[in-house]
């Protein structure tokens, strides 16, 4: 006979910049609901960003997340710049390019790291976070830091990329295409990694699109939509890149969407490097006419949605901000129901929420409310589900 | 573009005051009792994408802005609501349309107190559940030293 176990998951961990609270109601092994719990971090963003003027709030939507810290500003000085239709120099639309695909880069190899954390493949998460190293490298050579690099500023950037940086960073990308190379096999080459992701906390392309999923999450369920395709941003529309699409929407599609995604933006990179025109970074924007404007960016985890409405004045009056995440999230109520227990950990962590909070993980007994298992005993619970298909797969 | 003239096609009753911000910024008004009618038009018919709803306090009432986006065309289209009540905003839910719309609305409820009526889950979705009644934080008219 089974008996209903709730696991509750989260919500605090360190590596994880937004904490969130996923309780698992489990009979025998199989997940059969979840509930989503969130706010943990709620500062009041929308709140704070009406009592600060026009450039403050650049600087305060950065910090809304840690990873993607560069497609919050991104969105909102393209919303300010819808509100009065202003231009905003090349060579600043080049930069923001290639700022935003080089946190692409970063972002999708600490993804694929942790991905390989939960499945047992600790190799796999050390080499891709010391390839992750040179990439904040460059940022920190172009920005002055690693993360939050404050280069977005309504009419244009706030930093030029120096001509002596171009070598450096041209060098770093070349570097970093035999490491993709080498992910790339590891990945779609590996019975193990196929036999153990293949199929697994599927969202279909009639839920992607009933949850209005976004990004990777929605891709991998052939949902063709790219926002830097749709309705471009910066110098999007000015060089050449595919969207990566695949059909089953299991977690082996989400990854080798993520995988093939760092190769077009390191053409993306290489191709602004050589179109980029020499010139002004700055339109020198005074005033913000009355009006409402909407801005999007396609961050690493899909759409990021602004809109700003403003009377005239140096502050918004209304300033509505829209995650990609707040989208994928609410998919693991299909995507992770109906797996089993060892499934979960990867499942809720391939919509990539900068999540990995399962060291918080609980198995509680419903009936005595005893803990049965830590975060760790997940984690190696869905090790060893991958070491069970390394060995069956051996004889 | 062509998609605009199909939407404008289908919501010819119940849209009206176009707005072209720019060719990919489109906005149109609405009277709150036809949200249900034009977000299944635009989701279900027209294969709209929804993106969000931003809720905004104006000193007329309570505005809902429903954007949908049309990424075949990179098209967003916004659809303005005004919710006259102040003391006791309410429009249908559109979440049993389509799940997608659930959290916006737990969080507008929350946030600025409209009442979304045939919601399936209506909870706290950011604020914790002891949170005080009647306080609605992106409220302007309830806090002292508020623009």
């Amino acid at each position: 006979m089974s008996k209903k176990v709730i696991i509750p998951i989260g919500p605090y961990h360190p590596l994880q910049e937004e904490p969130e609270f996923f309780r698992l109601f489990v009979e025998g092994e199989k997940v059969v609901d979840i509930d989503i719990v969130l706010g943990y971090m709620h500062r009041g963003i929308e709140e704070l960003a009406e009592h600060k003027h026009y450039d403050q709030v650049a600087f305060l939507v950065e910090r809304i997340c840690g990873i993607c810290s560069n497609s919050h500003p991104f969105a909102y000085v393209n919303a300010v710049e819808n509100i009065g239709k202003m231009e905003v120099p090349e060579r600043a639309l080049y930069i923001r390019t290639i700022i935003a695909e080089l946190e692409r880069l970063h972002s999708h190899l600490l993804w694929l790291g942790l991905a390989g954390h939960f499945i047992g493949y600790n190799t796999v998460w050390m080499w891709s976070w010391r390839y992750r190293e040179p990439v904040l490298d460059c940022f920190e050579m172009i920005t002055g830091n690693r993360q939050h690099y404050g280069m977005m500023k309504i009419g244009g950037v706030r930093r030029d990329i120096k001509d002596e940086d171009v070598p450096v960073l041209k060098k770093t990308l070349d570097e970093l295409v035999p490491a993709l190379d080498m992910f790339k096999g590891a990945v779609m080459d590996d019975p193990v990694i196929q036999a153990r992701l293949k199929g697994v906390g599927v969202l279909t392309r009639k839920q992607a699109i009933e949850w209005c999923a976004v990004g990777p999450t929605a891709r991998a369920s052939g949902v063709d939509i790219d926002i830097r395709r749709d309705d471009p941003y910066g110098a999007y529309d000015k060089v050449d890149w595919n969207v990566i699409v695949e059909k089953d929407g299991d977690i082996f599609s989400k990854t080798v969407v993520r995988i093939l995604e760092m190769y077009e933006s390191v053409g993306i990179i290489r191709q602004c490097l050589d179109r980029m025109p020499k010139g002004e970074i700055d339109a020198n924007v005074k005033d913000i006419p009355p009006g409402e404007g909407i801005g999007r960016v396609e961050a690493p985890r899909g759409e990021c949605f602004h809109y700003v409405k403003s009377d005239g004045t140096n502050r918004p009056l209304r300033h509505k901000i829209r995650a990609p995440s707040y989208m994928n999230v609410a998919t693991n109520k299909v995507a992770a129901v109906g797996q089993t227990i060892s499934d979960t950990t990867i499942t809720l962590a391939a919509v990539d929420p900068c999540y990995c909070c399962t060291e918080r993980v609980m198995v509680v007994d419903k009936k005595t409310n005893g803990k049965i298992m830590d975060g760790l005993d997940l984690v190696r619970l869905s090790q060893e589900k991958t070491e069970k298909i390394k060995k069956a797969l051996k004889q | 573009m062509l998609v605009l003239e199909r939407v404008k096609e289908k919501l010819a009753n119940k849209a009206f005051d176009w707005y072209e911000h720019t060719p990919r910024r489109v906005y149109f008004k609405m009277d709150p009792k036809d949200i249900k009618h034009v977000a299944n038009a635009l989701f279900k018919d027209l294969g709209f994408r929804f993106i969000i709803a931003t809720g905004c306090d104006t000193p007329e009432g309570i505005e809902i802005l429903y954007h949908f986006g049309y990424d075949k065309a990179g098209l967003i289209v916004s659809g303005r609501t005004l919710l006259k009540d102040k003391k006791k905003p309410e429009i249908d839910s559109i979440a049993p349309l389509f799940v997608g719309a659930e959290w916006i609305e737990r969080e507008m409820w929350e946030l600025l107190g409209i009442n979304f009526i045939g919601h399936p889950n209506l909870k706290h979705l950011l604020l914790i559940d002891e949170w005080p009644k009647g306080d609605y934080p992106l409220r302007h008219d309830l806090k002292e030293g508020s623009k």
